[in-house]
């Protein structure tokens, strides 16, 4: 018996369908590759709220800024190839909020820490004491988990089934 | 509701062995279990109630190797338990409208240990050499029947969670042919490939990837999620999901669901009646909450990869058991 096994991408996705007697707001049902294909590149939007923490989706293209996090964030490629380059920051760089990702603003000014080049099923750690920058020649998805922070999106109405 | 609290030590309590199928009962409390060639019957005080042996063996070594995981795991609509973290509950009928209205349902709370010993005892009893009830029923025999050789293998395995990131020095290593592990022949199709990765000296542990669908591809248990990647509190488990979930989970707080590839149909029922909401298909890329006040079984028609996001921090089942937290994660104002 062979199998196929189905992964969604951003010219081929399909969504699945939520039929419920109950409100489809606190279900909150969304597709990434859906989402991503209405965003704006490296546009962090919130997919996965859990309190403080949340899970963030973003189109992959191109160049993104620099961002830093006060804690480790965790980045899974979804489709395509991306780069992520990494620095440590200088003391004068470290964040200075409380949780998630910010940008820092300019170029990082510390040691190049190294480069992960991830495709598709790939985690990468993007950690806490890092600045890191994300490239993608093509369009891709990544996913990230990490907390609500000031560069986290939220447009719920937008990307989720409400009926 | 009929409840006993107990705080000593509790010790399970063997039978001797079935003079035809040569399977032990076991007394833990006030619940009798035993089991014959096709089922398990589990007695109380005021009432019994059956379940066909896979699902319950199935559920008994999953919510062990949980360690009961958050909230409720229900066997079936009657009988399950409730992690209090520290103490357990064990019930039947508690949430169940039948069985509470003749007053026949029963709880009893005892120390997490004490259930984990027991469930462990009455386990190793019930399960023969040749039967995994943590494999896909395709990839395993059968648990039908009298007593055979009991299994050799650990009871449970695939729970050892990472505490950082999989793969960094020092942490649980991903899955591979080195560890025993090959590729699950529903993901036979997939091109697994590893990241490039470029450290400069001294950034070792901080410059890091893997490949996480190779990983879950050669998991060789299902409905098991075990954690990949931890910051503070925000934990990401990965599984490998196939045929169906054999318990139905009703959580004490709001997880998440993001399926990676294939597809899973989730029944959806309200968590304090059982009662049916309805129902989800989850396809590669959907992203879906699985609220607080739900019960949630899944069936997954082909192995599939889900990650599931918990928030573990302590104290949140009480914030959501007492109206403190509202038991859905996007409130009001956020819409």
């Amino acid at each position: 018996m062979s199998y196929k096994t189905m992964v969604g991408s951003l010219d081929s996705y399909d969504k699945g369908t939520i039929d419920l007697n109950d409100d489809l707001k606190h279900y909150a049902f969304s597709n990434i590759f859906e989402i991503c294909n209405e965003s704006a590149p490296y546009e962090r939007i919130m997919v996965a709220s859990n309190l403080e923490y949340c899970a963030e989706v973003a189109r992959a293209e191109g160049s993104s800024p620099w961002y830093t996090a006060p804690h480790d964030e965790f980045a899974i490629v979804m489709e395509g190839e991306i780069e992520f380059e990494f620095y440590q920051l200088e003391d004068d760089e470290k964040p200075t909020h409380d949780a998630g990702a910010i940008k820092l603003g300019a170029d990082p000014k510390g040691k190049r820490m190294g480069k992960v080049t991830a495709r598709r099923g790939h985690e990468v750690l993007l950690p806490q004491g890092a600045a890191y920058q994300l490239r993608s020649e093509k369009p891709g998805v990544v996913l990230i988990q990490t907390s609500a922070g000031p560069e986290s999106v939220e447009k719920w109405s937008e990307i989720c089934v409400l009926k | 509701m009929n409840t006993e609290v107990t705080r000593e030590k509790v010790l399970v309590i063997a039978s001797e062995p079935d003079p035809v199928l040569g399977y032990r009962s076991f007394q833990f409390g006030g619940f009798k279990f035993t089991r014959d060639a096709y089922f398990v019957h589990v007695d109380w005080p005021k009432g019994t109630h059956t379940i066909e042996v896979d699902r319950f063996l199935r559920a008994m070594v999953r919510d062990i190797g949980w360690g009961f995981f958050y909230g409720w795991i229900f066997f079936d609509d009657v009988f399950g338990t409730q992690n209090h973290y520290g103490t357990v509950d064990i019930y039947a009928g508690a949430y169940s409208k039948g069985h509470k209205e003749t007053g026949v349902d029963y709880l009893e709370t005892f120390n997490t240990d004490d259930v984990r010993v027991a469930f462990e005892t009455i386990s190793k009893d019930w399960i023969n050499e040749g039967y995994d009830p943590l494999s896909a029923p395709l990839e395993t025999g059968s648990p039908l029947g009298a007593k055979q050789q009991e299994a050799s293998g650990p009871l449970i395995r695939g729970f050892e969670p990472a505490r950082r990131m999989l793969g960094l020095p020092g942490d649980v290593q991903p899955r591979s042919d080195e560890s025993g592990h090959p590729i699950n022949r529903a993901f036979a199709d997939m091109e697994f490939d590893h990241p490039d990765i470029e450290v400069e000296p001294g950034f070792e542990d901080q410059v890091h990837a893997f490949n996480l669908f190779d990983h879950i591809a050669r998991a060789d248990v299902t409905w098991n999620p075990s954690f990949t990647s931890i910051t503070q509190a925000c934990i990401c488990c990965v599984t490998s999901e196939e045929h169906m979930l054999p318990v139905i989970h009703g959580n004490d707080r709001n997880e998440w669901f993001i399926q990676l590839t294939d597809e899973i149909h989730w029944n959806i029922q309200d968590k304090d009646t059982g009662n049916p909401r309805g129902r989800i298909v989850m396809k590669s890329g959907d992203v879906c909450a699985m609220p607080a006040d739900i019960r949630h079984q899944g069936y997954s028609p082909k192995r599939s990869m889900l990650m599931v996001l918990e928030n573990g921090t302590p104290g949140l089942d009480e914030k959501y058991a007492n109206g403190e937290l509202e038991p859905f994660p996007i409130t009001a104002s956020r819409w």
